[in-house]
């Protein structure tokens, strides 16, 4: 099962490299990994994705990260309600006579082109990831030159709901 | 040619504060009395600082930093205080790695600082460079790569802080030699610890607490697993008392040998891969498991589905990650050893009826103790282990390699008191034994210390030869010589098909004249009559003694539970 997991570090140097080392060494697959300051100067948040095969696993991915010393604090927000978003940037073959068929393509998706060329187009995209993925597959048989993503970040919402009212979460399943 | 420049400046340079003058003052501060350590070009400015402390801290020149570093893990798991190392860069540093590794497997606190080259060359490839951050990131408890001098009292206190509290282990401190050589701009100010990312939880929940007391009230079968944190939290009495109180069985770990007395009748022995019977049988058994502070290590457990089946398990450990890492456990309690034990003891007000279960357990030590067959062709190593214990009264601090006489001496020197006993136990590191015992006899000046080692292992690491005998360092080395790499050999006897791969040493150095070649009284001894005629002359000696013992080659460790089997699965339970 996939799991957003929010660390919040100190900013020291090498504390990105005991967090992906520590998450390679102890077997669990890093699906995408966002890093940034914070609020906070000298504190850093990661929001890491991770694939774990069950509860067990989960449990001690948390316990090895906050073993650490440059981790402050370490929450698996997958269930809780949240904002999550990435941001992607997409290249896309595109003659002038195709622009505007494209244009229309990604306006649903609130996407914006930031750059254009003779013969390509540079897309932005921000969303949840499956809103992401779904656009580049419309994309695709225009011919997609290069793709940039930032992996996902995320935040909990100020309201937490009580845990009746939550729905079942789709984000990640 | 900047560089040489600057590095010519300090050489010159007359004012006696710098950056190594001021990290010799923190260790002092920090209590520290023993240096392990080794020089190199990179902390050339450390070893002036030495030279300028004169004598007021201790140093000790290893002759290779592996012996180094495992001396300093004898000397901490002897004295529960970190071990202090110093190495230089580059080889230096990479040389430690085995030690580290050892320490953060086993918990034992140490602090190693490496020398680093300048701030100005690291990353260029500088000559005895290597990135020693990157290298021990994933095997130290955390590590510290000193960026100026203003740091490095904090860093220090840190390191020390780090080390010695919540699960003890290996911090390393890296020092570029540009800091170490540095010029003190300012007095350095007091500094204080700042570290909001660890914080140790010490005190158990006394919820948890009255739950585990309510199980123990009602078990028909508990027993208690002791490992190495009853010895860190030194809460062997209470661990003791308590057993004694409510008549609770006791199994140890490899490494928590001692923490509960061998002699006692609630004492089944060690449990796992070659554990005894009855203790194998009653972790199997048991319908409560009482876990303090050992880490369910698979040479303990065997295949976990076989592995306390029926009960409910109750895991008390400092290190919450421990919890749940193996075994699914009902009851957690992260919290020290001793403090858990403490409120254990008033939570749990009546003992369990469990009469029939102690019966069983005192049946299965009848029928199933540990066993060996004397042979005329030579001498079992069993019985050499046993005549140590006997000649040593049992009292002895024991140190041990890896392998064959490792186990044999877990299993027949069987220890009354905790801290007497150190072994490599969850890396299984060779070479390990004989230098962690010259660190024990630098802790311990006037106990008897012993190595127990094979022939193999004291092969990797008999350079330190020269320490006991220039410090007078009176360890005794047994070498449990069987001309052979021995638990390799009974692997592949048993599960290879007999086919003895280059696991037999055909030819050896003659370990006496080796002694004798750093000038220390060697004996060897081929029979039984001679070793009860040599160990009291060995132990009557306030010196150092190597006896090299040639022993059966074909002697196996029983009982063995086959990898992959289950705890009940043992084989050679009986002759």
């Amino acid at each position: 099962m996939k799991r957003i997991i929010t660390a919040t570090v100190q900013d020291r140097s090498g504390v990105l490299y005991r967090v992906t080392g520590l998450l390679q060494r102890r077997q669990f697959n890093i699906e995408s990994i966002s890093v940034g300051p914070t609020e906070t100067e000298g504190i850093s948040k990661m929001t890491l994705v991770v694939e774990v095969e069950d509860e067990q696993r989960l449990e001690q991915v948390t316990k090895q990260l906050n073993k650490q010393i440059d981790v402050l604090k370490v929450s698996d927000i997958t269930d809780k309600a949240i904002v999550a978003r990435e941001l992607a940037l997409i290249k896309v073959a595109s003659s002038s006579q195709l622009r505007s068929e494209i244009n229309g393509i990604i306006d649903p998706f609130r996407a914006l082109i930031i750059d254009v060329s003779k013969d390509s187009l540079a897309i932005q995209i921000t969303g949840r990831p499956d809103k992401i993925d779904a656009l580049i597959e419309l994309l695709r048989p225009y011919g997609i030159k290069e793709i940039a993503r930032t992996g996902l970040t995320a935040l909990q919402r100020g309201h937490q709901p009580q845990v009746n009212e939550l729905a079942a979460h789709a984000l990640l399943k | 040619m900047k560089v040489e420049a600057k590095e010519l400046e300090f050489q010159t340079s007359t004012a006696p504060q710098t950056g190594a003058d001021l990290l010799i003052d923190l260790l002092k501060k920090e209590g520290v009395e023993t240096l392990f350590g080794y020089p190199g070009g990179a902390v050339l400015p450390i070893y002036d600082a030495i030279y300028r402390a004169q004598g007021t801290i201790q140093h000790i020149l290893f002759r290779h930093e592996q012996g180094m570093i495992h001396a300093a893990e004898g000397y901490a798991r002897i004295t529960g205080k970190p071990g202090v190392v110093i190495a230089t860069s580059g080889p230096g540093a990479t040389n430690l790695v085995t030690g580290i590794t050892d320490a953060m497997m086993d918990s034992l606190p140490l602090v190693v600082f490496t020398g680093q080259v300048a701030r100005n060359v690291i990353g260029t490839d500088a000559f005895q460079e290597a990135d020693v951050m990157a290298i021990t990131t994933p095997i130290t408890k955390h590590n510290y790569q000193v960026r100026s001098i203003a740091d490095l009292p904090r860093i220090v206190k840190e390191a020390f802080h780090i080390a010695s509290t919540g699960r003890p282990g290996p911090v390393l401190v890296d020092i570029p030699k540009d800091i170490s050589a540095g010029l003190l701009s300012e007095e350095p100010k007091e500094a204080t610890i700042n570290l909001p990312g660890y914080q140790p939880t010490t005190k158990p929940n006394p919820l948890q607490i009255k739950k585990l007391a309510d199980s123990i009230t009602k078990a028909k079968k508990p027993v208690i697993l002791s490992g190495a944190g009853v010895l860190h939290g030194k809460a062997s009495a209470e661990l003791t008392a308590f057993a004694e109180q409510h008549q609770l069985p006791v199994v140890t770990t490899l490494l928590g040998l001692g923490t509960f007395p061998a002699d006692s009748p609630l004492s089944l022995g060690m449990g796992g891969m070659h554990g005894t019977y009855a203790a194998n049988m009653a972790l199997y058994e048991c319908d409560l498991l009482i876990n303090f502070g050992a880490r369910f290590d698979d040479r303990l457990t065997g295949n976990l589905k076989h592995f306390a089946p029926n009960a409910k398990v109750a895991h008390i450990d400092i290190d919450p990650a421990e919890i749940g890492k193996n075994v699914p456990t009902q009851i957690p309690i992260v919290s020290d050893s001793k403090e858990a034990l403490t409120e254990l003891r008033t939570e749990t007000k009546e003992s369990p009826n469990h009469e029939e279960w102690l019966e069983t357990l005192k049946q299965y030590k009848q029928d199933y103790p540990l066993w060996f067959k004397h042979d005329s062709n030579g001498m079992c190593p069993q019985w050499v282990i046993e005549a140590v214990h006997k000649v040593t009264n049992g009292d002895a601090i024991v140190a041990t390699d890896v392998g064959q006489h490792q186990m044999w001496a877990a299993q027949y020197y069987t220890f009354k008191q905790p801290h007497r006993w150190i072994t490599s136990g969850g890396l299984g590191t060779m070479g390990f034994g004989f230098p962690a015992a010259i660190g024990a006899q630098i802790a311990a000046p006037d106990s008897t210390v012993v190595a127990i080692v094979g022939d193999g292992g004291f092969q990797m690491t008999l350079q330190e030869l020269s320490i006991i005998y220039e410090r007078n360092l009176p360890v005794k080395i047994i070498i449990v010589n069987n001309g052979a790499l021995g638990m390799v050999r009974q692997w592949q006897e048993l599960l290879h098909g007999n086919r003895i791969s280059e696991s037999i040493l055909h030819t050896q150095p003659d370990f006496v004249k080796l002694a004798e070649s750093y000038s220390i009284r060697g004996y060897r001894v081929d029979t039984q009559e001679e070793l009860i005629t040599v160990l009291p002359e060995v132990f009557a000696y306030n010196g150092p003694v190597l006896v090299d013992c040639r022993v059966l080659q074909q002697e196996k460790v029983f009982p063995m539970i086959a990898p992959g089997k289950g705890i009940h699965e043992m084989i050679g339970v009986k002759p």
